[in-house]
């Protein structure tokens, strides 16, 4: 029997509901580990979406609510048993669900592993075969060369960097497994834990370049921008929650620029307040004005508001035009007023924004706004400027099982258990590692013990 | 010169060293009219280099070779001289046996075994040509000029083929120890376009005994409990010689760098590659110069002889240079060399020609084994050749081949290795180049082959009954265990003076004996009646209770891994039609024609998204079929 594999079905970063997809005969068992039914069911029947909680037993933590569907198989798109997931909250509890779901024994797929099940269980079309192939040749070749290509490859030598140290760790393992009787350094507890220890902290490290850990541990910058009046100040105190910037009705009251730290759903934000970019003889305006313009290029992300009851005006056109080549969050506020401005027609102007309807001083509209914020970050759609190294799930995926087969063989290492045991989880680690980028062959550890040790008759 | 027939056998060996042995026993086991050949009949079963036999990985190997109804383990049993368990501080997985042999008992043994088996002929002469009909190998024929009709031809011919040997700068045509060589065959095999290569090897001198100070040396002593190679023996004792341990120093490596330029190593006139794992004395200052000393082995060659073996000396330096440094060595200042060390180059073919039955792929009923397939060492030539004989049989009763794969044993490993990746130097066997090893143990070899062996006709009814009894006895006793339900009041005090947690209420005695600090012999204490098992019957329970959850894990992995075995690929297969395969792995799998999905994916140049392509397009095949 296959396996049982998982992956998020739908595209990361794009709408506010995600799905996880499960297949394999370990499906529902791993489904009914992690959910709790809502009301009078308790058994999912098959082809029926069923609403509950994902929850994680261990850390007794509600995920997400989600619609939830089991399909038995083998009329199913794989032919096995499948599950798929419906999360709604956001990015960040898709990726929760998801690395719980791995958790309960389900394997990352491989790029277009569902669809080659598919048609090795006979359910895609004979004439479709040809398809199929283009499709995982271009999936599988892609997924390898994205590490070798990205950030000009600074990810694959980081990666590098740190198989070699796993690999030194593996030559001496080797070496004093296969010979026992030359007269080389013992391989000690104390030193295989200071190795696993060290190395990963390194691959912990790299976790945290990811754009998702960068982010939350130093937070994120955004920039408020629109013209005077538009609901800036209500906005940043919606999120604040408390009145910090002056609310009036006058236009300009902001006259500087405002810098608030404030924490979106665990995630720090340095939310930047702007005295917009119009046109302006007042000289104490103009220099707001410059601060704006630097603010905007500092930050990691502009919402940009628009007064959804007046139609465009100069001053918009003039932030559009300066915005059209970022990606924006587009806020249309006082909803509530008018509707003079539709979404279409700021979507034509900036094609690459997202755009959302809200009335912030009836505070409607701030949950969007989070959701976004957490959307971005952890969909990776954020690219900060300065280096960061890892931003593609897989990656990440396999860094984290890397770190977690190193955090098995350092307990085996504290129970003084056989180094030929603890051998088994290096050498998964050292083998997630390669993976990333496309290196599996295991004849290097080999080579090495020969190219260092000095063995033989 | 008139050639003349002189007989007709099923099966023909070339050759009568490890790897021929085992070949022509398992082909005359397996009721074959088999002729063995060799140069010299004084060659049986000759250790030309160490006298020991088993070690890290080669231990399992030999166990296996039995397991399967090979002769090697029975051999050595019968002749060793001393025996060592290694690796017991580490997991039961890597534990390995080594005895060190004497040398001439373990030839005399092996010949009269070759003499004593009905079906098997075992005669002196050269082979010089094969007799090769429609692409098929139908005999050989003799430097007399006599002729032997057969169905198959097991070529293992060692080092003799086209041997040089080197000793500074004397250079000369020579099989090992001074053995005639093989010059006329290794002609002729190049002529059939066989891709041939030169492989190099070395053995370090040997020392007069009485010549040595072993006041100077630390002593290295065998096993109180020796522990036999065979699954056939339960007991042995014996008397056990000292080995002795000393060290290179400053001044020896002096006197080795002085002489570089007269190595033929470093001469430029060897051409053959050596192994990495088995470097002379004069590569190893060379590529360690930082290393302040080396340590070396002063090993006895037998009871009936003087002569030692200089474990760890290997060299090619000349045999003044060679007298200077050993002299230099403590405890070995007034040693008189009785053999010198030398370095050998041989022909050998590239194993990526040959089947996974070890078959050539171009000449039909041609098998090939041992050092001829690339490999190195007595135990790696012995398990070709015993899977060499049983396929040659095979192939003669139209029957499948004999295949053991990864998962089920280091021989199925080391020929795997050989004929899937090739190697680019003599190939030795480690246990780091086994991905299952946790199941692949010495302790379980006959779990996992007898019945194999049985099924195929090469293992007869004492060695399959004794393995029934031994699957029956583990049962019965693991299950006793596990109903054996100790109070605290009993099991506490025991396991006080072991230093293990108290228990607070009842536990079996499978449970105690999962603890890493129990062991069953320990046990026997608070285990009043117990049946009495035999060492081979104890271990096997022992590591099975011990190590159950591990060895679960690995089961579930090799039946991910024999998925892709189980997919079967069609020999005659057009991969240049297959689209989506890339360039280089449709020459690849053109080249190799794995037998399976699982071998494919193994092939340097092959892609795991070719392997995907590879898959779907099996099924469309089938589905075309359909």
């Amino acid at each position: 029997m296959e396996d049982t594999i998982a992956a998020v079905a739908t595209a990361y970063g794009e709408g506010g509901i995600g799905i996880i997809r499960i297949s394999g005969e370990e499906a529902l068992p791993i489904l009914q580990e992690i959910f709790e039914f809502h009301g009078d069911t308790d058994t999912f029947t098959s082809r029926r979406m069923t609403y509950g909680k994902i929850i994680d037993k261990e850390k007794n933590q509600i995920i997400d609510e989600v619609l939830a569907v089991y399909m038995k198989g083998p009329k199913t798109y794989t032919a096995e048993d499948v599950v798929e997931i419906n999360c709604h909250g956001s990015m960040v509890s898709l990726r929760k669900t998801l690395a719980l779901v791995l958790r309960k024994g389900a394997r990352l797929a491989e790029p277009g592993e569902f669809t080659k099940r598919a048609f090795l269980n006979g359910r895609l079309d004979l004439s479709q075969a040809e398809a199929v192939i283009d499709m995982i040749r271009a999936k599988t070749d892609k997924s390898f060369d994205v590490a070798v290509s990205q950030l000009e490859g600074r990810l694959s030598l980081k990666v590098e960097e740190i198989r070699q140290k796993l690999l030194d760790l593996l030559v001496d393992i080797t070496v004093n497994i296969d010979y026992p009787d030359e007269d080389i350094e013992e391989m000690t507890y104390e030193k295989l834990e200071e190795s696993i220890v060290e190395t990963q902290d390194m691959i912990e490290k790299l976790l945290e370049t990811s754009s998702t850990g960068k982010m939350i541990r130093e937070g994120i910058k955004i920039a408020i921008v629109g013209k005077p009046n538009v609901g800036k100040s209500s906005l940043m105190n919606g999120l604040l929650k408390e009145t910090r910037a002056i609310v009036t009705d006058i236009p300009g009251t902001t006259r500087d620029t405002i810098e608030e730290v404030l924490s979106i759903r665990n995630i720090p934000v340095y939310l930047v307040d702007t005295a917009g970019i119009r046109e302006t003889s007042d000289k104490v305006e103009k220099m707001g004005i410059e601060k704006s313009k630097e603010a905007f290029n500092q930050a990691d992300f502009i919402l940009f508001l628009l007064d959804g009851s007046r139609s465009l005006e100069e001053e918009d056109l003039q932030i559009m035009e300066f915005l059209k080549e970022r990606k924006c969050l587009v806020l249309i506020n006082k909803r509530d007023l008018g509707e003079a401005i539709s979404i279409e027609e700021i979507s034509a102007k900036l094609p690459a924004s997202q755009v959302i309807e809200a009335s912030l001083l009836k505070g409607q509209g701030i949950t969007e706004i989070e959701d976004a914020v957490e959307d971005l970050v952890y969909g990776g759609e954020i690219v900060q400027k300065e280096s960061m190294m890892v931003n593609n799930v897989r990656h990440i995926e396999l860094l984290q099982q890397a770190v977690k087969s190193l955090t098995d063989a350092l307990h085996m290492s504290e129970r003084r258990e056989a180094l030929d045991f603890i051998e088994v989880d290096v050498k998964n680690a050292y083998e997630r590692l390669g993976e990333i980028i496309g290196e599996t062959v295991s004849d290097d550890i080999i080579n090495e013990v020969f190219a260092r040790f000095c063995l033989g008759k | 010169m008139e050639k003349f027939l002189m007989g007709t056998y099923d099966v023909v060996v070339v050759g009568a060293g490890h790897a021929g042995c085992e070949a022509g026993l398992a082909a005359a086991r397996m009721g074959m009219k088999t002729l063995m050949l060799s140069i010299n009949l004084e060659a049986v079963a000759m250790m030309a280099c160490n006298p020991s036999i088993g070690g890290t990985g080669k231990g399992h190997l030999v166990r296996e070779i039995d397991a399967l109804g090979g002769e090697m383990g029975i051999n050595i049993d019968k002749t060793f001289i001393q025996s060592r368990m290694l690796n017991t501080a580490k997991g039961p997985a890597v534990h390995s046996l080594r005895a060190q042999a004497d040398k001439n008992e373990y030839h005399i043994e092996m010949k009269k075994t070759l003499e004593a088996e009905e079906n098997l002929h075992l005669k002196q002469g050269e082979v010089i040509d094969l007799m090769i009909e429609d692409g098929k190998a139908c005999g050989v024929v003799l430097k007399t000029g006599a002729m032997y009709r057969s169905k198959a031809v097991i070529l293992a011919t060692g080092t003799f083929l086209a041997g040089k040997i080197f000793i500074g700068e004397s250079v000369f045509e020579s099989g090992p120890n001074g053995l005639a060589p093989s010059n006329e065959l290794a002609q002729r095999l190049r002529e059939y376009g066989l891709p041939i290569r030169r492989f190099k090897t070395g053995t370090p001198a040997r020392a007069l005994a009485k010549s040595l100070d072993y006041e100077k040396m630390i002593p290295q002593d065998g096993d109180e409990t020796v522990v036999p190679f065979s699954f056939m023996n339960d007991d042995l004792q014996k008397n056990q010689v000292k080995c002795w341990l000393t060290y290179t120093n400053e001044t020896t490596h002096e006197v080795i760098r002085r002489n570089f330029h007269r190595s033929a190593l470093f001469g430029g006139q060897i051409e053959g590659v050596g192994p990495r794992y088995c470097p002379s004395i004069e590569d190893k200052v060379n590529r360690f110069a930082d290393k302040k000393r080396h340590q070396l082995f002063i090993e006895p060659e037998g009871l009936y002889t003087e002569e030692m073996y200089i474990q760890g000396m290997s060299s090619s330096l000349p045999e003044d240079v060679q007298e200077e440094f050993y002299k230099t060595i403590e405890g070995l200042e007034h040693l008189e060399i009785v053999r010198p060390a030398y370095a050998i180059e041989y022909d050998c073919i590239d194993p990526l020609d040959l089947k996974v039955n070890l078959e050539n792929r171009h000449i039909e009923n041609l098998f090939c084994a041992g050092q001829f397939n690339g490999s190195s060492g007595y135990e790696e030539a012995a398990a070709q050749g015993l899977i060499a004989g049983i396929n040659a049989v095979c192939k003669i009763k139209e029957e499948m081949p004999f295949i053991l794969d990864r998962s089920e044993a280091y021989i199925g490993v080391l020929i795997d290795d050989l004929v899937t990746k090739g190697t680019n130097e003599p190939y030795r066997i480690m246990t780091s180049r086994a991905e299952y090893r946790l199941l692949l143990r010495q302790d379980n070899a006959d779990m996992r082959l007898t019945e194999r062996g049985y099924a195929v006709g090469l293992v007869k009814k004492d060695r399959y009954e004794r393995l029934l009894k031994k699957k029956e006895v583990v049962a019965e006793e693991t299950d006793r265990l596990k109903k054996k339900i100790l109070q605290p009041d009993v099991v506490n005090p025991f396991l006080e003076e072991k230093g293990s947690t108290p228990v607070k209420s009842g536990i079996s005695l499978l449970e105690l004996l999962k603890r890493p600090e129990i062991t069953y012999d320990d046990a026997a204490v608070i285990d009043d009646i117990r049946p009495k098992l035999s060492a081979h019957q104890k271990t096997m329970m022992e590591v099975q209770i011990k190590y159950e959850g591990y060895i679960i894990k690995q089961q579930q992995q090799i039946e991910k891994f024999k998925k892709l075995e189980h997919k079967k690929l069609p020999s005659d297969l057009d991969y240049f039609s297959i689209e989506g395969l890339r360039i280089e792995a449709r020459q690849k799998l053109d080249a190799l024609r794995p037998v399976s999905v699982g071998q494919a994916s193994r092939i340097s140049g092959v892609s795991p998204a070719d392997i995907n392509v590879l898959l779907i397009w099996l099924e469309k095949m089938r589905r075309q079929k359909h």
